[in-house]
């Protein structure tokens, strides 16, 4: 799939991939460490560092990288859940209007929150136990003023409908729910105020596999209903192939590599990247092999290693890797890579197959 | 599956039950398996079907409403005195906390627990911890113990072993912490090592490595290893056998090879096409199965599948409890869309395998 | 363990259609593709489920904490003593009989006396009249009961008059006697040196006791939440100085602060500025416990998901507390105060005990036990230790009730 191709939908995939809703540059979040009984200031996480990315409204954009790397972080920010250090985000509003996110105050804030709605990881914690279904997912109409009690009532059955439960759970709280319903619940959350952008975090990581099924159609059935656009954070690479368009990896707070999925899956351009795919294990016991595997550790994000991030780890480092920094470059059109070597390394990715049936179970 | 050795551990219709204020929970309701010398066996199935309990009532550390209510656990143990002398031990028929049971426990089989945050005491170092796994079994002095403990450090993997060992485990990362775990499980060198969940919290690039370490380690000592997951990839990845758990049951039991390429059970083929796959084209709409796991309290008459299956036949499978049948090659299925092929092709092994779980 | 029946993952999940057909899929689950997306709907279409499980699935917190907390029986039975204690405070005038105060020098040290039902065969409360003698060889006065003085009991009786409720004057009584004057026969827990009846004053000195432990905690609450609301919610500086400022308090050892601020004390001043001091005094040591307790669920409350979900949606920071956090520490806060309140209850018996709280003629439970402090009583007058009994059984009945408290405020891990 390259990049000037119009992604290749799905029967009954309707979306169409418009232009950009969100565009990110250079965003930083450092976080201070503290010490001692004053709290002074002795250094900086550098949790996000430099992060440039665009995204097209209707697409599946995924964010993946090993723990720790900032892709919460990543994600907070451009919710302003927290304020980033520094650096753009351009919301391109319904009405054609472009907002920095960075810079806005609380009340020019308010009326973007409407576009931009989050889809947690933990079913659990995501919704208030004192609450009833009708009153979470009410809540962003009631805070909104949208409608009277009556109103709001409907919307929510309508919604709750919508995501695959019973509106008569509406007096229910959720601790009734398992937690698959209770991920329902918080999509039906997201979508009250027709948000057009809904970021997702880790969004199917807590549940059992058969329910995250459940969830990832679920997900991908409402964007084709409804336009959304999905920034999707994950860890899962199955998952990730699986529901995103393009995708991002971040290593130590940096994208290293940004493409289209096909591509990036099978034709990886950076190191780091190709040693993801080898660690994803295959469901099936047939492709069993030697892989070569990631050693050590992740570098730490307050002390990151001179000259290009990966290097420690890297089996292809050089000695230009130690000293310089590799710049965020567009290798082929589309295809961002963040590595001295991009343009010469050929690496391996996921093998592409003629016969995608050959792993799933046959029948006997 | 082929092998000839006796197996190492040999678990024929194991109930565990759970007496609660609320009602009767059948965790583990006819459970029958063996793990070989130097083999993975693989447990998947979803939360809640029984994985953990089955595991923990190998060591006898089931919590408290908890109880063995049937079945046996037969360990094959070599003597120690050098003799090829080969004891069986009844896991099942130890007394509660006996000298037994306690010697089994760390030196026979090795546990890596589901919750590595939980799992070790967060007031005392990692090597303290480990240490006393050691001198728990094995008559070493304190530095020798503490040798011991980094060599095993080293074995996982670990980086600068000296210096963690002087760590506490909030100060260890989900990864280091999950080797440590499994450090303090092999101290003794236990013949069959059940790992739980070993890598569910864990990044694909650490899963992978421990996945390495766990292979290693097998090749090297011969160990046997009890795999619990619900990640059909890690199974695929490391399993020779594997059970497929439904409802505290054995839905079906096969090598890796018949689960994933001749699955029979209508559970575990959906379970297997409901997994994303990385070989699969994109935004395709995942098959799930129906509904989900009923309340552990009300489980449902019949075949406890019924209420989700795709295959189901009304007046048998929501009436009658399918029994395990077992096809030539070994491969063990509840099912009753079998029942007949089964028993017509191979009768006797059919009921072999009936007296085994029944 | 005991919570298993409301642990989420396991919750009443009443997903079994009526009809068998109705959430089933598609024969061959292998091209689920071509699946109509309606087919998600039904996945969780139930339609049965037990009357049982509907109640829970639509019981608010508080309904399945006091379902929780009715099945604990020691807690149950702990409220319940509370609650007659409690009625005790509202009630004691009119369960005493005779006014606290009232001393004579004639009956000093007089044996509780033995409370007769019957009187040949037919219900007749009563008791004996004391006669008194001097010892001549210790010189102690001695009581011995007179079968001849029948003092008979009625109930509901007339007596001094006080204000029911502080309000509705009468002069009712729970016990009385028919023709004598009451407070000059009947001396059911004996008296105390200066001849004052008993029974009468551990009804006023449980009054004072238990009054004075929930006013200070009522104001320790009040700072304890404010403080570690504060503390909690805004974080930082604030958090750093409100610590500090708790530890400082923790740090200090609490007999020589007690000793210290009632020596502030003025002696002139009236029972009821001394009372309202040591209540403040009692309360300002004591909401650092509840002040902990606030900030630390705050603090975890606070990186619940739920809450950037109501920031996300534009709710104010306003209706973040109030709605979303308030409700939710409530419960902790209840718990937290059953087990402030015998502590308090404790403080003021103590600090009275060493006479440093209040001081006669105020009556509380330590002043009552300041009466009792010598080993002569010990031996020789052993009613004047009975005032230890409802302390005890307060502080017994108040910790089982906070177990329970507890347990049913910790709905998982909430
Ligand atoms: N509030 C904070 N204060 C200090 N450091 C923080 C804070 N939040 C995150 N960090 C640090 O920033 C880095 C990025 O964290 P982040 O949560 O974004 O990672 P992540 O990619 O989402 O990881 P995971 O997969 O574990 O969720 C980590 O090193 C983390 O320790
Ligand atoms: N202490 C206990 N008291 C009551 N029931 C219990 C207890 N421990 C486990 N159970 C029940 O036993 C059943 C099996 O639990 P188990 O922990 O073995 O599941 P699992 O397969 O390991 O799931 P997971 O994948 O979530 O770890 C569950 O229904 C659970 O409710
Ligand atoms: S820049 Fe060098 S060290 Fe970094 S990823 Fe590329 S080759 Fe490896
Ligand atoms: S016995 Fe019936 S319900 Fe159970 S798995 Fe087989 S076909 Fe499905
Ligand atoms: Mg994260
Ligand atoms: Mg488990």
């Amino acid at each position: 799939m390259s990049a000037n191709q119009q992604i290749t939908t799905p029967p009954g995939d309707t979306r169409v991939i418009g232009d950009t809703i969100l565009e990110v540059n250079s965003l930083k979040k450092f976080f201070p460490i503290k010490k001692g009984f004053l709290r002074r200031e002795v250094g900086q996480v550098r949790a996000v560092d430099d992060v440039t990315f665009r995204v097209r409204s209707g697409e599946t954009l995924s964010l993946v990288g090993e723990s720790g790397c900032g892709k919460t972080t990543t994600s907070r920010c451009i919710l302003r859940a927290m304020k980033p250090s520094s650096g753009e985000m351009l919301f391109h509003q319904k009405d054609g209007r472009v907002i920095d996110l960075a810079k806005a105050n609380r009340s020019q804030l308010r009326p973007v929150r409407r576009e931009m709605q989050m889809i947690f990881q933990d079913p659990f914690s995501s919704l208030n136990p004192r609450m009833t279904l009708l009153d979470i997912i009410g809540e962003p109409l009631l805070v909104n003023g949208i409608g009277n009690r009556r109103e709001r009532e409907d919307r929510a059955a309508e919604l709750l409908k919508l995501v695959g439960l019973r509106p008569e759970f509406l007096s229910r709280f959720p601790h009734a729910f398992s937690g698959g319903q209770r991920q329902r619940v918080g999509i039906a959350r997201a979508l009250a105020l027709n948000p057009r952008l809904i970021v997702a975090d880790e969004p199917v990581s807590a549940l059992d596999v058969s329910v995250q099924a459940q969830i990832l159609n679920l997900l991908m059935r409402l964007q084709n209903e409804f336009g959304l656009t999905y920034l999707f954070v994950a860890h899962d690479l199955s998952v990730v192939k699986h529901i995103s368009d393009r995708v991002a990896v971040m290593y130590v707070g940096q994208l290293v590599e940004f493409a289209e999925t096909d591509a990036l899956f099978h034709h990886p351009k950076h190191p780091y990247t190709s040693s993801l795919m080898a660690a994803i294990p295959a469901p099936d016991p047939r492709k069993r092999g030697i892989r070569a595997r990631l050693k050590g550790e992740v570098a730490n994000p307050a002390a990151p290693p001179s000259g290009c991030y990966f290097h420690p780890r890297c089996p292809h480092a050089k000695d230009i890797c130690k000293q310089e920094s590799p710049i965020f470059e567009e290798v082929e059109p589309g295809h961002f890579v963040r590595c001295h070597r991009a343009r010469e390394l050929k690496l391996t990715g996921v093998p592409e197959l003629d016969n995608s049936g050959a792993v799933s179970a046959s029948d006997s | 599956m082929s092998t000839e050795e006796a197996p190492l551990l040999s678990v024929k219709d194991l109930q565990t039950h759970f007496f609660t204020d609320e009602g009767l929970v059948r965790a583990v309701d006819g459970v029958t398996f063996d793990i070989h010398r130097g083999k993975t066996l693989g447990v998947v199935g979803e939360s809640g079907c029984g994985k953990s309990v089955t595991a923990r009532s190998l060591m006898r550390i089931i919590d408290r409403p908890g109880k063995i209510v049937g079945g046996s656990i037969m360990l094959r143990k070599p003597r120690n005195d050098g003799s090829n002398q080969i004891d069986e031990i009844e896991i099942g028929e130890l007394t509660d906390d006996g000298r037994e049971i306690r010697s089994i426990r760390g030196e026979s089989i090795g546990l890596v627990f589901q919750e590595p945050m939980t799992s070790f005491s967060p007031v005392h170092t990692i090597g303290n911890q480990i240490i006393e796994a050691i001198q728990l079994h094995r008559p070493l002095d304190d530095r020798a113990a503490r040798n011991r403990a980094t060599e095993l450090l080293t074995m996982v993997g670990v980086s600068r072993p000296e210096e963690r060992l002087d760590e506490l485990p909030f100060q260890m990362s989900g990864g280091l912490r999950q080797r440590a775990m499994i450090a303090m499980a092999l101290a003794c060198e236990p013949d069959l090592l059940i790992a739980d969940e070993p890598t569910t919290a864990l990044d694909v690039t650490t899963q992978s490595q421990i996945l390495e370490l766990l292979q290693d380690l097998q090749e090297e000592n011969g160990m046997a290893v009890m795999l619990i997951t619900h990640n059909l990839g890690v199974i695929a990845e490391m399993a020779d056998d594997v059970v497929v758990m439904y409802l505290g049951q054995v839905a079906e039991k096969g090598t890796v090879d018949e689960i994933f390429y001749a699955p029979k059970h209508p559970y575990t083929k959906a379970l297997l096409q409901s997994i994303p796959n990385i070989y699969q084209p994109s935004r395709v709409e995942l098959p799930t199965i129906s509904g989900s796991i009923p309340h552990p309290y009300n489980r449902p008459a019949g075949c406890p599948f019924h209420p989700r299956c795709p295959e189901f036949m009304p007046g048998t499978c929501d009436v009658h409890v399918p029994e395990t049948l077992v096809s030539p090659t070994g491969q063990h299925v509840r099912c009753f869309l079998y029942t007949e092929g089964a028993v017509r092709i191979d009768r006797e092994e059919a009921t072999a395998g009936k007296d085994a779980s029944q | 363990m005991a919570d298993q029946e409301y642990k989420p993952s396991h919750s009443p999940d009443p997903t079994e259609p009526a009809d068998p057909d109705a959430a089933r899929p598609p024969a061959t689950p292998g091209t689920g593709a071509d699946r109509t997306s309606d087919a998600v709907e039904t996945v969780y279409d139930a339609s049965t489920g037990a009357a049982a499980e509907d109640r829970v699935a639509v019981a608010s917190q508080f309904q399945l904490m006091w379902w929780r907390f009715r099945r604990h029986r020691l807690a149950m039975f702990g409220g319940i003593v509370i609650l007659l204690f409690y009625s005790v405070v509202v009630f004691a005038d009119f369960l005493a009989y005779a006014s606290p105060q009232a001393s004579e020098a004639e009956r000093s040290l007089m044996p509780p006396q033995r409370v007769y039902l019957f009187d040949d065969g037919s219900f007749s409360p009563h008791v004996f009249g004391l006669d008194s003698r001097r010892n001549p060889q210790t010189f102690q006065r001695e009581y011995f009961a007179n079968p001849d003085d029948k003092i008979e009991l009625s109930f509901f009786a007339e007596g001094f008059e006080y204000n029911l409720f502080g309000f509705i004057p009468t002069n009712r009584h729970l016990i009385g006697t028919k023709d004598r004057e009451i407070g000059e026969s009947v001396f059911l827990l004996g008296t105390d040196v200066q001849g004052r009846d008993m029974w009468s004053r551990l009804m006023y000195a449980t009054r004072i006791s238990l009054t004075i432990g929930l006013v200070a905690v009522i104001v320790s609450i009040a700072l304890g939440v404010v403080m570690g609301g504060l503390s909690g919610f805004y974080g930082g500086w604030v958090d750093m100085v409100v610590q500090r400022m708790m530890e400082l308090l923790y740090s200090i050892p609490t007999i020589p602060l007690w000793m210290g601020l009632a020596a502030a004390v003025p002696d002139h001043w009236s029972i009821l500025r001394i009372y309202f001091a040591i209540t403040v005094i009692i309360a300002l040591i004591g909401w650092t416990e509840l002040a902990r307790v606030v900030r630390g669920r705050l603090l975890a409350l606070r990186e619940e998901d739920f809450v950037m979900a109501a920031n996300l949606a534009g709710a104010s920071q306003f209706r973040v507390i109030f709605v979303h956090l308030v409700p939710l520490v409530l419960s902790h806060i209840i718990a937290a105060v059953s087990l402030a309140l015998p502590a308090m209850i404790v403080a003021e018996t103590s600090l009275s005990f060493l006479g440093l709280g209040l001081r006669p003629p105020a009556v509380s439970w330590g002043v009552l036990l300041q009466g009792a402090q010598n080993i002569q009583a010990v031996a020789l007058t052993p009613w004047l230790l009975l005032p230890a009994i409802p302390v005890i059984v307060v502080i017994l009945a108040f910790s089982f009730l906070g177990d329970g408290l507890r347990d049913a405020a910790d709905p998982y891990g909430m």
